[in-house]
Order: structure tokens, then C-alpha cells, then sequence
């Protein structure tokens, strides 16, 4: 039977303490087909990978290799069986030579002794099969990251690789290197191996695959043929929206639903100063304030192409786009964490440029990172150091905030924000998520900010959580206060922006503005581009 | 209100039992005498040879609390002491003297800083780059000799009393309590635990993480230079080839018996110095009890394998599930 399945995943469910990463979830690659996974961050794309190439074992369900049932329980488990993997970075011994690393394992030789020569020879014909010439005794890390992972293919299919992973393999190639890529994968594909391709990169998605399987929230999606599946069709899917003309409706409905929980007193005590006797402009009314951050041709080679940008004050301005898009970039730029190619930045209609995040912070800025813990906590201190940090830091070292301050600023914020500590004492690490980005986001208001960058605020938060920060935003905006909003949710967007700028592919694609054309399904076509549908 | 740490108690422990082991031998072990106005005995004797160990572990401790380590502080001791020598036998000021030692032993700190805030080189290299250079550089100035000082207000420092206890643990004591309340009742000591605990994060909430992390090291560089100065003066010659050997290796011992992780993070001024007080009272107690040294180093290597298997987090869980085990077991 043609296209007969060779990789069968049944019901996998995978948990972490209480989290269920992946619930009950099929996946079927064919022989001879390309099928890509998809899904946006925290959607088990990564989850089902390592389920698949052994690096976790699933709770529960079955894998299946051509009919033989399996349990990987090592990645090298997986490659004796068939499976091999090559990751976005490879996954080889950058210090050894290319020949090295193709026989790594299996050298030839005999009494200890490697055989040098059948070495290069066996390594030099894994080569051929991808008709790549590559000097067998270059060391692997100098050569491009492209050909380091032709090179990792060419390992796996000498390993007799009947199914191959490719796991954002494109993140870092160039347009030429990419269709290079793809070549490879085609002739592969033709000599009836079965590659499951993990991207965000949509175009590639339409420009090599024959089958989409798109998981989200860990649940399974579907399983479609990308030539049946317009790209409308495709993000709906992704982001958990189907195409419908009531659809604006029903999020207007959530969003009152958010409202109506009873108003929080966050600034209570600590109103920010800056004069709000205008009262609290409605959102329409937004655009008509003054400009507070305005960016013309902001860009960074390899990460953002020229956009302009322009946050008014006590605005809630939505980020939106895909995974990949730029919006983090975006963000980064604007902070002074990576330093703009080009452009300029105004603040207040003066020209500022920020060498590092400090220099954002005393003009003013926050920014809240989407990585929580690798950029936002500082997992052993306490509650108390974590969330006086930011002002302390602004303030220096010597103008040190007394005791007294310190802990009023912490009951004021456990208070507002409803943070769940034991105490302020305790190390923040042992804290939910959800209250870790509590105490972050109390951290920035500390500091008094004019303008906060909240990057996806709400990933990875439990939903009662979700709405007490969305609720937060919305006190925010009538404080004064200018809010940048990135966010993969588009109800979350449309819910709380009055202005939305969209990027596609590091570019900007549009921007959107509070009316009767501001619904969700707008916002997705801008989104995934390409074409109406 | 405040209660120790563990690691503290664990120290004190420590101290207390060596104490004991002593004492059930040599009942005078405690014994503090009044002779001429001066005070001796075994205590005054463990703090005063402890003393250098214990200035270049202050500095360490800073250093190690940002994730870094210097090795370079046993050659800025030698420079030091060399930096000495030249200028007190050239006829120059004690005061100046011993600024341009402090100064000389800051700027390789900075040195050091440089390398590994600014261009991230790892700590590890960095610093060996200095510690291997930096004997030569010693040797450059004494000429390859050991030189002899000569000066009487320099002894005084190296050899003398104040108000009946020597001068070296009295400097090094205000230097620790100096320290410490520099940098716990400023931010100073937060900027550090959060760089250490989180560079990545703590540059993001807008620190000058990178100037955090150099500073340390331009304070550990002085701390040593200092530590250089007491020991020439200590021995009253500058020795290019034997100041301050191992003297990284006791220093970091010494943070890390003290409750600092080589990870990073959490600091304890208070540690490191019970930490150093722990191993010069190890080497004192080998030396009564007249261990030939070609053996001292066993005891105290046994102590590091003890602290180590102390600070593992997979051994402590393993000892917690076999004590649950035996309990159900029960």
C-alpha cells in the first residue's frame, strides 16, 4: 500500500507535576511524506518531539515504527530504532572533525585502533547520499550552521534513519541555504523516508510539506493536507479561533465578562504622581493623546526589518503576530536590550537611544519578559528582593531603600495584586507562575514607569490569574500609564488594545485601530497574510 | 528574630568540635596569657596566622557570590609584597606604601574585571591568565632575589601590637565587619546576590550587571594587595616565589566551607570568616599535635570531602530517603 504509515503515535498523554503538557494526542507520518507540526509556544510541539525521540517517556499511549510498537527511553534508543533528530542547534561535537562526527560511536578499526581511513571513506559516501561536498577533515564548528546540519543528516541517515525530525531547522539559514534545505528533503522524501518538520515559518510550511498537524494547548487539532488548508484556515487553527462572521460578537462577550469582576484598588496607596485630572479617556478616544514613545525605521539586522512605531500616553497598544514574527525583537529594541541598526526612538519628542535596559528604566520604560524564568526572576532571592529590585537598581546602590520602604512597597503590592506568598520573605522560585509574574510586574510598577512592555503576560498562568493581570492592564491604562501588549492571543489583544500593530515574518503588516472593523478575525488575516482566503 | 543560617551552625559545630578534640588533650588549649603587655596563646596564634587567609577570602567571597572566581590572588599578594619592597627600600612613605600595593593590587583586579565583565571571558581563564603572569611580574621587580626590608614602622604592622593583640587579625576583623555592613546595609550586596543568582535577569531589570561583576574583582584585587603587604611585612622580605602560594586555593575553600556556592548567589561575610577560622584551626591543631606536614594536607582534604558531601542536594535526599525508608520500615 502506497504512503503506508510509518510512525503511528496514539493517545500520548505526557504530564509534569499536574501540568498536562500533551492530552491523548495522535500523530501519523507516512513514508515518503514531509509533515509538518505545528502549533504556537506552549502548544507540546516540543513535548511530543521528545516523546517521540525518547528523551521522555509518555504517561500514557503507544508509538509505533512501520508496525513494531516502541518505548524509546533514550534519544540513542530512538536512533537505533529509526529515529534520529537534528535540532535548530546541532546536536554534534563541534570540536571534532566531520568525518568524526558522521562514525561517532561506531569507528571503524580494530583493538582500539581507528581506522582512519575507512572513517573518512564511510563518511565522504554518507556525504554523497546528500551529494554535499564537505571536506571530511574540516572541524564541524567551522563550518555554517546550514551545513552543520547537513551534515547531522547525513549522520542520521547513515545510522539507517527510516524517520527523520527536523526541529526548526531554519531558524537560522538564509533564504539560499534554505532551499538548499529543502532540496534535501525532497530527495529524501522521494527515497521514502518519513520527516516530520517542526517551524514557525509558515511560507516554508506551504513551500515543502505534503501533510499539517497542528496541536494546541496539547490537544490535538487535526491532521490536514497542506494543499486543502488555506493559510486563514491554518493560523484559526493555531491560535484557536475557527473563521466566523459572529465571532467578533462572541469575543466582545468575553471581554465584558472580564470587566464585570469587581474593580481592584491597585493603586491605593501609591497613585503615580503624573497629572490624570482629565479624567480617564475612553478608548476612542486614545489616538487623540499626545505621543509618548514614537520609533521611526527601528530595525536590527537579521531580527527586525524597518518599522515605525508610535505609543501614545495612557494607550494600550497591542504587539500581535505569530511565533517568529518580531515581536519579542520588537521589545528588545525598544528596551535598549539589543542594540537598533537603525532608526531613531522619541521619548516625549525627544530623541533617545539606550545603550542597556538601565537607560530604558531611568527614561521610564518596563519591560516585562515572556521568559520568565531565565530573564525575569532571580529564583533564589525573596519575594521582597525580587520585587524592590527594579527601583533599587534605578535608584543605584548607595541611595539604598530602607527596610521600612521595602516591606511597605511588599504588603502594598502583595495586597493589590493579590500575590499568593507565604511571606515576602520566601525565595520566589517556590512561587506559581502566575504569582511570579505578579511580583515581576509589581517589580516595574515600583519604578513608576510611563510605559510598560508586557511580553505575553499571561503565558503559562492559570486562568483566574489571566484575568486578575488583563484586569490589571485596564487599571493601568486609566492610571495614565502606556501599555505595549504582545501577545499570541488575539482575544486577549482585541480585548484589551485600542491599537494593534501587526508584524509578519519581522516585518509590519498593518496596523489596526478600535472600530467595527477591530474583530478577531481581522486581526487574524492580517496575521497570517498571504492572501485572503 | 534573625536566626542562622545552617551553614553557620554547621561551622560553629565544626569549630566547637576541633575545640573539644584539643582540649580533652591539651587542657590549655584555651589559655589567653598577659605577657608583656601582649597577649598570647593558641587562640591569638589561630587568628593570627589565619588572618591573610581570611582578607583574601573577604574578597573572594564577593567575587564567588557573581558566579566568578580569581585565581590570580596569590601572584597580586607576591606583586604586592615586590611593589613593598621597592619603594620602602627606596626610602618612600609607609602611608604611600602601602597605598600603591592596595592600588596595584586593585588595578589587576581591574584587569580581571575587564576581561570578565566587559568581554566575558571565562572567570576561570581570565584569572589564571594573571596568576601565571603575575609571578613574573613579581620576580621582574625583586630581580629574582628574595629582598629583605628593613623598616621599622613596617614591622610594626607585620609583628606589632595594638592595646595587646597583633595588628593583622585586628585590621582584618574591622575590614570584615567594615565589608560587611558596606554591603548589607546598602544595595551593594543585593546587586551582587542578584547577579550571581541571575546576570540575565538582574541587566534586564536595569542593573549594570557587568560593572556589578567588575567591581568584585577590583575589591577582591585590593583585598589582596592588601593581604601582600601584611605578609611582607609578616616575614619582613619580600619573597617573589612563596607569597601567597595557594593562597587562591585556601581562599576559596574557605568561602566555600563558609556557605557560599561556587554557583553563585547567597553570600556569607560571616561564613567565609568562621570558614577560615575553621581551616587555620585545623592546620594549628596538626601542627601542635606535631603531624609531619607531608601528611597535614590529609585532615584537611578529608574536611573538603566532608563540606562537599554536605552541600550535595542528591546525597542529602538520598540520607532523607533512606532515614524514610528505615521509618516505614519501622
Amino acid at each position: 500500500m502506497p504512503n503506508a504509515s510509518l510512525l503511528e503515535l496514539r493517545g500520548i498523554t505526557k504530564r509534569f507535576l499536574g501540568v498536562t503538557a500533551l492530552s491523548d494526542v495522535d500523530f501519523t507520518v507516512r513514508a515518503g511524506e514531509i509533515h509538518a507540526l505545528l502549533g504556537e509556544n506552549g502548544a507540546g510541539k516540543s513535548t511530543l518531539i521528545k516523546v517521540l525521540t525518547g528523551v521522555y517517556a509518555a504517561d500514557d499511549g503507544t508509538l509505533a515504527l512501520a508496525g513494531t510498537r516502541l518505548a524509546p527511553t533514550s534519544p540513542k534508543d530512538a536512533e537505533r530504532a529509526g529515529i534520529s533528530t537534528v535540532y535548530q542547534e546541532v546536536n554534534l561535537i563541534p570540536a571534532l572533525s566531520v568525518a568524526e562526527n558522521i562514525g561517532l560511536g561506531r569507528q571503524p578499526g580494530k583493538f582500539g585502533f581507528i581506522h582512519w581511513g575507512a572513517l573518512r571513506r564511510h563518511a565522504r559516501t554518507a556525504l554523497a547520499r546528500l551529494e554535499l561536498e564537505v571536506d571530511v577533515d574540516a572541524e564541524l564548528g567551522s563550518l555554517s550552521v546550514a551545513l552543520q546540519q547537513m551534515v547531522a543528516i547525513a549522520r542520521a541517515l547513515d545510522l539507517h534513519a527510516r524517520l527523520l525530525v527536523l526541529d526548526e531547522p531554519t531558524a537560522s539559514l538564509d533564504e539560499k541555504e534554505v532551499a538548499e534545505l529543502f532540496k534535501v528533503m525532497r530527495r529524501l522524501r522521494g527515497e521514502g523516508l518519513g520527516i516530520v518538520f517542526v517551524t514557525h515559518f509558515l511560507e516554508q510550511v506551504y513551500a515543502v510539506s505534503d501533510r499539517i498537524t497542528v496541536l494546541r494547548n496539547g490537544q490535538l487539532v487535526g491532521e490536514f493536507v497542506t494543499a486543502e488548508l488555506p493559510r486563514l484556515a491554518l493560523v484559526s487553527k493555531m491560535l484557536g479561533r475557527e473563521v466566523r462572521d459572529d465571532a467578533g460578537r462572541a469575543a466582545g462577550g468575553s471581554a465584558s465578562e472580564v470587566e464585570r469582576v469587581d474593580p481592584n484598588p491597585f493603586f491605593a496607596a501609591e497613585a503615580p504622581k503624573a497629572p490624570r485630572d482629565q479624567g480617564t479617556p475612553s478608548r476612542a478616544e486614545d489616538t487623540a493623546a499626545a505621543p509618548l514613545l514614537s520609533a521611526r525605521g527601528l530595525a536590527r539586522c537579521g531580527a527586525l526589518h524597518p518599522i515605525d512605531l508610535t505609543l501614545r500616553r495612557g494607550e494600550v497598544m497591542g504587539l500581535a503576530g505569530l511565533l517568529g514574527s518580531g515581536r519579542t525583537e520588537t521589545a528588545r529594541l525598544l528596551f535598549g536590550i539589543d542594540r537598533a541598526d537603525g532608526g531613531t526612538m522619541d521619548l516625549h519628542g525627544k530623541t533617545v537611544r539606550f545603550a542597556a535596559p538601565r537607560d530604558a528604566v531611568r527614561h521610564g520604560l518596563a519591560f516585562c519578559s515572556e521568559d520568565r524564568k531565565t530573564e525575569g526572576i532571580l529564583p533564589n532571592l525573596s519575594v521582597r528582593e525580587n520585587l524592590i529590585f527594579a527601583l533599587q537598581a534605578k535608584r543605584g546602590a548607595w541611595r539604598t531603600l530602607a527596610r521600612a520602604e521595602q516591606e511597605t512597597l511588599c504588603t502594598h503590592y502583595i495586597t493589590a495584586l493579590r500575590i499568593k506568598t507565604p511571606d515576602a520573605e520566601t525565595p520566589i522560585k517556590n512561587l506559581s507562575g502566575g504569582n511570579q509574574q505578579k511580583v515581576l510586574l509589581a517589580r516595574w510598577l515600583a519604578t513608576r514607569p510611563e510605559l510598560i512592555i508586557l511580553d505575553e503576560p499571561t503565558r503559562g498562568i492559570d486562568i483566574g490569574a489571566k484575568a486578575e493581570i488583563e484586569q490589571l492592564i485596564g487599571k493601568l491604562r486609566a492610571d495614565g500609564l502606556s501599555v505595549l501588549l504582545i501577545s499570541s492571543e488575539i482575544e486577549e489583544i482585541v480585548r484589551n488594545c485600542a491599537r494593534v500593530l501587526v508584524l509578519r515574518e519581522r516585518r509590519s503588516a498593518g496596523e489596526l485601530t478600535a472600530g467595527p472593523e477591530f474583530t478577531p478575525e481581522r486581526l487574524m488575516k492580517v496575521m497570517a497574510g498571504g492572501g485572503e482566503p | 528574630m534573625k536566626r542562622l543560617p545552617a551553614s553557620i551552625l554547621w561551622l560553629l559545630a565544626g569549630l566547637f568540635l576541633l575545640v573539644l578534640l584539643n582540649l580533652a588533650s591539651d587542657p590549655a588549649f584555651l589559655k589567653i596569657a598577659v605577657r608583656d603587655g601582649h597577649l598570647y596563646g593558641v587562640p591569638i596564634d589561630i587568628l593570627n596566622q589565619g588572618s591573610r587567609t581570611m582578607l583574601v577570602a573577604l574578597g573572594m567571597t564577593l567575587v564567588i557570590a557573581t558566579g566568578g572566581v580569581d585565581l590570580s590572588v596569590g601572584s597580586v599578594i607576591a606583586i604586592a609584597g615586590a611593589v613593598c619592597a621597592l619603594l620602602l627600600n627606596q626610602g618612600a612613605g609607609l602611608v604611600i606604601t602601602m597605598a600603591a600595593a592596595l592600588g596595584v593590587g586593585a588595578f589587576a583586579g581591574g584587569v580581571n574585571g575587564l576581561l570578565v565583565a566587559r568581554w566575558h571571558v571565562q572567570p576561570i581563564v581570565a584569572t589564571l591568565i594573571l596568576m601565571v603572569a603575575g609571578r613574573g611580574i613579581a620576580q621582574l621587580i625583586c630581580d629574582g632575589q628574595v629582598i629583605i626590608i628593613a623598616h621599622a614602622g613596617f614591622e610594626f604592622l607585620g609583628n606589632g601590637f595594638v592595646a595587646g593583640v597583633p595588628i593583622a587579625p585586628l585590621l582584618v576583623t574591622a575590614l570584615f565587619i567594615a565589608t560587611h555592613f558596606a554591603v548589607r546595609k546598602t544595595a551593594a550586596g543585593l546587586f551582587i546576590e542578584a547577579v550571581g543568582d541571575n546576570e540575565t535577569a538582574s541587566h534586564f531589570a536595569g542593573l549594570a550587571a557587568a560593572r556589578v561583576k567588575a567591581l568584585t574583582y577590583v575589591f577582591c584585587g585590593a583585598c589582596a594587595g592588601l593581604t601582600g603587604v601584611l605578609t611582607a611585612a609578616n616575614i619582613r622580605a619580600a619573597d617573589a616565589n612563596r607569597a601567597g602560594e595557594n593562597a587562591e586555593l585556601d581562599a576559596i575553600f574557605a568561602v566555600v566551607v563558609g556557605g557560599t556556592a561556587l554557583t553563585g548567589g547567597r553570600f556569607s561575610i560571616l561564613g567565609t570568616f568562621l570558614g577560615a577560622l575553621l581551616i587555620q584551626t585545623l592546620a594549628t591543631t596538626m601542627y601542635y599535635r606535631g603531624v609531619p606536614p607531608a601528611v597535614a594536607p590529609v585532615p584537611k582534604a578529608l574536611l573538603i570531602i566532608a563540606v562537599a558531601l554536605l552541600q550535595s542536594e542528591k546525597l542529602r535526599g538520598w540520607v532523607a530517603g533512606l532515614w524514610r525508608r528505615k521509618e516505614r520500615t519501622a
